[in-house]
């Protein structure tokens, strides 16, 4: 029998707002902290000079530039990025109707590795220069995304099994394809960074990624929002969505499009980072209950802390080397994921 | 507010469904729909809260053509019980009453906690407002339900086996509730003797088309029974309403 959950649930507003803190406070820890020591005093003395434009002594510059040039937009996108797996995590899986998708159930994740080892591997699209790894990931998320579309529609539209079942199939065969260009490639180094891709990285972050992935996921997650009560209505059934005037399949539909352009877009700066779709959704459903407007309200923001410290371990655990960030999130997201199941305040899926 | 069916086809996957139904629930009549497994009735009704689009015919709502407006509008008029239950998500049931709202935003909050509240009185489901959605039973999911449609504030329910799964109390506690909210209320039945208790008038649906339609004493005929449901019908007197009642035996072999 389903244990009855009288929820003590925590208001969304205090919660927002100390996460939004929180996120603050990563944000400079993560900025911080890293393999090269930059004092405490030092870090903020540069990152105020960066915002005023203000100058550097001549002898820190290389200082500066780690602040500034490597570990700021690292730890940005990171949150971006965390967020963003995040909203889209719950927002799939409402589409999905099932609480154990994550946003890589589509098949999208594994079409974007295809044209990011394609350029890795193989030296792909090699005139568009730094730009080559992103636009080829997020030209073949996009395809990925089409060829999902096309092969799970029916005349009832998107139904949630089909697309979960057509997205599993294709990711296998994405899978397929990525494993023998990784095979076929000559290159051992070449190798490891197809690896660190396909786990999951922050290592390649630049100022130029931060813009447009902030846009996407700040827009994608707007929307998502702005849906929220349609999300609900959804996750109870696409008869019950339509007599709430929801109209599901133009919604799922919908959903699809922006959760995938989303995805795309953050697995095309930095991989396939496990675990923060799933998990995220979950801790936060617990925390404040499953109305997809207060879980939207907090999941990115929780998401994009986690994935900040995350990033901060995945830096300083073996440095200077350096492990995928996905391999953190799991080794940290799972015993934390088992030991809230066990705690049982949560109803799974009412079962 | 009035609700017709005009010559309503359905299909799906090149199959016809249901074929040229023609049905009228007149403004806050109780009006059943009974038939057996896989005549058609869901298939009507999915229609009617729009979750099928009819391939010819007309819905209407007070004259108006109901899959011609929008959807919105559409679910302020008419609110429906849909047979499915998915427990994937742990919403509460106040969560799951609010969901009744979705129509009208755009209102003020205020106004849609009252109104959600005062739905759950009226299906006394109040004391489970923060209880989780799919710990429930059947009867107080099915009460829920109601209060769900109920904050629709709709003038017109279409419920799919609204008394699946209740036992006896459960299955006359919902009906009387549904009755008494004097709504335009389109019911699909099981229980002919139900039905019978509940419906100003019953529809029968048999392979996609409606048999017969009138008064229940004047429609659950024992050769219509035996006809559509393949049963021997008797039909005995209530020893105190004296209400028809019908008790079935399986009909004899033909041959």
């Amino acid at each position: 029998m389903p244990r009855s959950t009288a929820p003590s649930r925590i208001p969304v507003l205090p919660l927002s707002l100390a996460l939004a803190v929180l996120l603050l406070l990563s944000l400079a820890g993560g900025v911080g902290l890293g393999a090269a020591g930059v004092g405490w005093t030092e870090t903020l003395r540069f990152l105020w000079a960066g915002l005023t434009g203000g100058t550097v002594r001549a002898q820190d510059a290389a200082l500066y530039t780690i602040v500034w040039e490597i570990r700021l937009p690292r730890v940005l996108l990171g949150a971006v990025v965390g967020a963003g797996l995040a909203a889209v995590g719950v927002a799939v899986q409402a589409m999905v109707r099932n609480a154990l998708a994550d946003p890589f159930v589509l098949g999208i994740s594994s079409g974007a590795a295809v044209g990011a080892n394609a350029v890795i591997l193989l030296g792909a699209f090699a005139g568009l220069g730094v730009w080559a790894l992103s636009v080829s990931a997020f030209a073949s998320a996009l395809a990925a995304m089409a060829l999902v579309y096309a092969v799970a529609r029916s005349p009832q539209g998107l139904t949630p099994l089909r697309l979960i079942l057509t997205g599993t199939a294709l990711a296998y065969g994405f899978e397929a394809v990525t494993t023998v260009m990784v095979f076929g490639a000559a290159r051992g180094e070449a190798a490891r960074s197809a690896m660190m891709w396909l786990l999951g990285s922050l290592g390649g972050a630049t100022w130029a990624q931060v813009p447009l992935a902030t846009v996407t996921v700040v827009a994608g997650w707007t929307w998502l929002r702005w849906r929220a009560e349609a999300l609900n209505a959804l996750a109870m059934g696409d008869e019950t969505a339509a007599a709430l005037g929801a109209g599901p399949v133009r919604l799922r539909r919908e959903v699809f499009v922006v959760t995938a352009a989303v995805t795309g877009t953050v697995v095309a700066v930095s991989g396939a980072i496990g675990f923060v779709g799933l998990m995220v959704p979950h801790v936060v459903r617990m925390l404040v209950g499953a109305d997809h407007r207060r879980v939207l309200a907090v999941a990115p923001l929780a998401g994009a802390v986690l994935l900040v410290w995350a990033d901060v371990l995945s830096r300083l655990l073996f440095a200077p080397a350096e492990l995928p960030v996905g391999v953190i999130t799991s080794a940290v997201g799972v015993p934390v994921f088992l030991l809230l199941m066990r705690r049982g305040v949560y109803a799974f899926g009412g079962r | 507010m009035r609700l017709d069916i005009e010559d309503v086809t359905i299909e799906a996957a090149g199959s016809r469904l249901v074929e040229h139904i023609d049905l009228t629930v007149g403004s806050g009549a109780f009006v059943g729909l009974v038939g057996p497994n896989g005549s058609g009735k869901s298939t009507l009704l999915r229609s009617l809260y729009r979750a099928l689009r009819p391939a010819g015919g007309v819905v209407r709502l007070d004259g108006d053509d109901l899959h011609a407006m929008d959807a919105r509008a559409a679910a302020r008029a008419l609110a429906a019980l849909p047979q499915e239950s998915f427990a994937e998500f742990d919403f509460t049931v106040a969560e799951v009453v609010a969901m009744g709202r979705l129509p009208h935003r755009g209102r003020t909050a205020a106004s849609d906690r009252e109104i959600c509240t005062r739905s759950m009185e009226r299906t006394g489901v109040t004391h489970l407002a923060d209880r989780g959605f799919p710990s429930l039973s059947g009867g107080e999911k099915q009460r829920v339900l109601i209060a769900r449609a109920l904050a629709q504030q709709p003038r017109v329910l279409v419920l799919d086996e609204p008394t699946n799964h209740l036992d006896v109390a459960h299955q006359l506690a919902v009906l009387s509730l549904v009755r008494g909210s004097g709504l335009t209320v389109l019911a699909a039945l099981h229980d002919l003797n139900l039905a019978a208790a509940h419906c100003d008038v019953l529809y029968v649906l048999d392979s996609g088309r409606i048999v017969a339609s009138g008064p229940p004493q004047d429609v659950l005929e024992p050769p219509l029974l035996a006809k559509v449901f393949g049963v021997r019908a008797h039909t005995v007197r209530h020893p105190e309403t004296d209400t028809v009642q019908l008790l079935f035996d399986l009909l004899p072999p033909t041959t």
